[in-house]
C-alpha cells in the first residue's frame, strides 16, 4: 500500500457526505492504521458545497488532503465532481454518483454507503471492518439497506 | 498500575469533553458558536454537568464563580465569544482562582463559519492568561489536562485555543493521558484582597500576575509541552498548533521545534532552535504572533510573506513559503452556496423586507443568508447584536425619509446574547421617526446546530427549565407595539404589519415564531416527553 491513501467524499449538504466520511475514517481505524478526516461544518449545512477529506496510512500529518494529491474523489452530487476536481492527483480514480445503479437501492438516502461500496473495491480494506463500521454508525432499522447498499456499490 | 489504553477515533472537541469528564470538571458551561459547540453538547452526552448561558460574558462569571467555590470549570466559545466574555477574563487574571478554569476559545482561520478571523493568541498576551494550543485530538486531550493541572498549580484561569480545524478533524486518541489529582469538594474559603478587585487590591494583584507568569515562563522552558523532530539542520521550523501537521507533510526532513504553551513563550528555547539551523522559518496560521516575538528577541527567522497572511493554511501554501513562492494562488471552483432551506418561516420575512425596499441591520445565523439572492435583504452584519444598534444609528441620522425604512433583524438565539441591551437602549434613545424591530424566532439556535437558549424554555439537555418571553419584556421595557405572528401562516398580517410599524413614529417589535424546520420534529418529542413527565 502506498505510504498515505487520501480520499475526498464531495457533495451537497444532507447528502450524507459526512457519514460517508466518518464510515470511512472508522473503516481505516478498525484496519489498524492511522488515520484523521477533517471536514468544515458549520455554513455547509444549509445545502451547500460539502466536502469531507479522509486520509490514512502508516502515519498520517495533515488532516486536509493536499489539492493534486487525492487519490480518490466521491462525489454524491455530479454537479461537484467539476468543483472538487483540483484536488485529484495525475492518478486519481474520480467516483461520481453514477458509479452505482441507482434503482437497485433499495433506500435512495444509502446512496453515500453504496458510493463506499464503489470505493471499496480499489481499496485493500478487510470487508469485516467495512461491515463493522456501517453497522457502528448508523441505526439499526437501517442497517439492512446499506449494507446492500454497499454490496450494490461494490459488485458494481 | 495504570488503567489499560483505550483508542478512539474523535474529533478535537470530542476530546475537550473526554478530558473534562476524566477530570471531574463539575460544570461545563459555554455559548454555541461553531467550532466550538459540539464540546458542551459531547460532555453532557457523556454524562457531565453541561449547560448554555445566554452568552459568553455570563458563561465565564458563571465558571469564574465555580472556580472560586473550589470547583473546577470549562467554559466553551468561538473566537468572537471571548470578545464578549473579554471584561471578566482580563480580571480573572488578576484575581487567580481555587479551582481549575479552562476557558476555550476556538479560532476560526479562513471563516467557515465566522464574521472574521482574529487570532486568540493576542487575548492570552493582554489579558495575561497562559495559553495552551493543541495540534490534534491526542493533543486536545492532553492539554485539557494539562490546562486543568496549570490552573490548579499556579491558582489562574488558563486558555486552551482550538482552531476549525483541531475542533473539527477526527484523529485517533489514547486514553488515558496521564493522571489529574482528584478535584476538590467545593466550599466557600473567604479571600477578600484576593477576589475583591479594588484598586487597592488590585494592584498587588497585577503583581501576583506577573510573578505567576515569570514562573510559567521557566516552567515552559524546561517543562512545557514543546515537541522537538530532529532532522536536517539545513532548515528548522517553529510551529503551533494545525500548522505542525502541515508542516511535517510539506517538509519531512526539517528540524522542527513545536510550541504548545505559545504564552508565555518560551523564548530561549526558540531562540537556541532558530540558532541551531541555518535557515530558520515560522510556520503559523493566523497573526505573526510567534515570529514577532522571536524577532524582537533578536533572533533571525523568516516569517510568512504577506500574501499568506489570511486564511487558514494547507500543505501546499506551507511547501509555497518554504519555496519563497509568490506566484498568485489558483483560486478555487466556488461551489453551491449555502441558503435558507426551502420552507424556512424565515423566508417570507426577507421576501417582505426585499418588496418594501427597506435599509436593513442584520444579525449573526441562519437568517444572515438574507443578504443572498433572492432576498438581497440585508444590508449590514458586524456582530452578535449589532442588528439594534447599528439600526438606531441610521435611523438617528439619515434624512427622514430613509431614515423611515430602517428595520433591525435579530434572531432569537441572538436576541438573548446581546440583543436585549440594544432593545433597552431603543426605548431609552429612541430616533425621531420611531425604530422597528423584528425578533426571528425559529424556537432554536438554528445556525450552530440547533442548540436552545433560555427562549425555548428547555436546558442544553432538552429538559425544561426557565423561559424567557420576548413579548413580555418588551412590553415591560416599555414598547407599545409588540406583535407576535406566525410568518407562514400569515403572511399578508405579516407584511400589513411592518408596514404600519414602518409608518408610525413609535417603537414596534414584531416576533415572527415558528419552529425551524429542522428542529420541529424534535421540539414536538420534547415537549411531548414532558407532558409525559407531568
Amino acid at each position: 500500500m502506498k505510504k498515505v491513501i487520501s480520499v475526498v467524499i464531495a457533495g451537497l449538504g444532507g447528502q450524507g457526505v459526512l457519514k460517508a466520511s466518518d464510515i470511512l475514517a472508522d473503516v481505516a481505524f478498525r484496519t489498524g492504521l492511522a488515520v484523521k478526516k477533517s471536514e468544515i461544518h458549520g455554513m455547509s449545512q444549509r445545502g451547500g458545497s460539502v466536502t469531507s477529506d479522509v486520509r490514512f496510512g502508516r502515519e498520517v500529518f495533515s488532516p486536509m488532503v493536499p489539492e493534486g494529491e487525492a487519490d480518490f474523489l466521491i462525489s454524491l452530487a455530479s454537479s461537484e465532481i467539476a468543483v472538487n476536481r483540483a484536488v485529484l492527483g495525475p492518478a486519481g480514480i474520480a467516483i461520481g454518483p453514477d458509479a452505482v445503479d441507482e434503482s437497485k437501492l433499495t433506500n435512495k438516502k444509502s446512496l453515500n454507503v453504496a458510493l463506499l461500496g464503489a470505493l471499496a473495491r480499489h481499496l485493500d480494506l478487510p470487508e469485516e471492518s467495512w461491515r463493522a463500521a456501517i453497522l457502528a454508525s448508523l441505526p439499526e432499522k437501517l442497517h439492512e439497506a446499506n449494507l446492500h447498499a454497499f454490496a450494490v456499490g461494490k459488485s458494481g | 498500575m495504570s488503567p489499560p489504553e483505550i483508542r478512539q477515533l474523535m474529533s478535537g472537541d470530542e476530546a475537550v469533553a473526554l478530558a473534562a469528564l476524566h477530570a471531574s470538571v463539575h460544570l461545563g458551561t459555554g455559548y454555541p458558536g461553531t467550532p466550538s459547540t459540539e464540546i458542551l453538547e459531547h460532555f453532557e452526552t457523556l454524562g457531565g454537568r453541561a449547560q448554555w448561558a445566554p452568552n459568553e460574558k455570563v458563561a465565564l462569571e458563571v465558571g469564574i464563580g465555580v472556580s472560586f467555590a473550589g470547583g473546577r470549570a470549562i467554559v466553551t466559545m468561538k473566537h468572537v465569544g471571548l470578545n464578549v466574555a473579554a471584561d471578566p477574563l482580563f480580571t480573572v487574571a488578576y484575581t487567580g482562582v481555587e479551582g481549575a478554569l479552562v476557558v476555550v476559545s476556538a479560532d476560526d482561520p479562513g471563516m467557515a463559519s465566522s464574521q472574521n478571523e482574529q487570532d486568540n493568541r493576542r487575548f492570552a498576551v493582554a489579558a495575561g492568561v497562559p495559553m495552551l494550543e493543541p495540534a490534534d485530538s491526542q493533543e486536545a486531550y492532553d492539554f485539557t489536562l494539562l490546562a486543568m493541572e496549570i490552573s490548579e498549580r499556579w491558582r489562574m484561569p488558563v486558555l486552551l485555543r482550538m482552531t476549525t480545524r483541531v475542533c473539527h478533524s477526527k484523529t485517533i486518541v489514547a486514553t488515558p493521558g496521564y493522571p489529574v489529582p482528584p478535584a476538590r469538594v467545593p466550599a466557600f474559603v473567604r479571600s477578600v484582597p484576593e477576589r475583591v478587585m479594588i484598586p487597592a487590591y488590585a494592584r498587588p494583584a497585577h503583581l501576583r500576575l506577573r510573578a505567576k507568569l515569570a514562573e510559567i515562563e521557566a516552567w515552559n522552558e524546561h517543562k512545557g509541552p514543546m515537541v522537538r523532530v530532529d532532522g536536517d539542520r539545513k532548515l528548522g521550523i517553529i510551529t503551533s498548533g494545525i500548522s505542525y501537521q502541515h508542516v511535517r507533510e510539506a517538509a519531512p526532513d526539517a528540524c522542527v521545534l513545536k510550541i504548545g504553551l505559545t504564552y508565555p513563550l518560551p523564548m530561549e528555547a526558540m531562540c537556541k532552535f532558530a540558532e541551531s539551523v541555518e535557515r530558520c522559518f515560522v510556520i503559523e496560521e493566523g497573526d505573526p504572533f510567534l515570529v514577532e516575538a522571536v524577532r524582537a528577541a533578536g533572533a533571525k527567522v523568516q516569517g510568512r510573506p504577506a500574501m499568506y497572511r489570511c486564511g487558514e493554511l494547507n500543505v501546499n501554501r506551507v511547501r509555497r513559503i518554504l519555496a519563497g513562492d509568490l506566484s498568485p494562488e489558483a483560486k478555487p471552483v466556488p461551489g453551491k452556496p449555502p441558503e435558507l432551506c426551502p420552507g424556512c418561516p424565515h423566508r417570507i420575512v426577507f421576501e417582505i423586507l426585499r418588496d418594501l425596499d427597506c435599509i436593513v441591520a442584520g444579525d449573526i445565523g441562519c437568517y444572515t443568508l438574507g443578504v443572498l439572492p433572492p432576498f438581497s435583504a440585508m444590508d449590514t452584519v458586524v456582530c452578535m447584536g449589532a442588528s439594534v444598534g447599528v439600526g438606531l444609528g441610521m435611523r438617528h441620522v439619515l434624512p427622514e425619509k430613509d431614515a423611515r425604512r430602517v428595520v433591525s433583524v435579530i434572531g432569537d438565539s441572538t436576541f438573548v446574547h446581546s440583543g436585549i441591551t440594544g432593545l433597552v437602549e431603543m426605548v431609552y434613545n429612541p430616533p425621531k421617526t420611531g425604530h422597528v424591530l423584528l425578533i426571528l424566532d425559529n424556537g432554536t439556535t438554528a445556525m450552530t446546530g440547533l442548540q436552545e437558549h433560555p427562549g425555548t424554555g428547555r436546558t442544553l439537555g432538552h429538559q425544561p427549565t426557565g423561559q424567557i418571553s420576548f413579548e413580555a419584556l418588551a412590553s415591560a421595557l416599555g414598547v407599545k407595539h409588540v406583535t407576535v405572528l406566525d410568518p407562514t401562516l400569515r403572511p399578508a398580517e405579516l407584511r400589513t404589519c411592518i408596514e404600519e410599524a414602518l409608518a408610525r413614529q413609535e417603537l414596534s417589535v414584531i416576533i415572527t415564531r415558528r419552529n425551524c424546520l429542522l428542529a420541529a420534529g424534535a421540539i414536538k418529542r420534547y415537549e411531548k416527553n414532558h407532558e409525559k413527565g407531568n
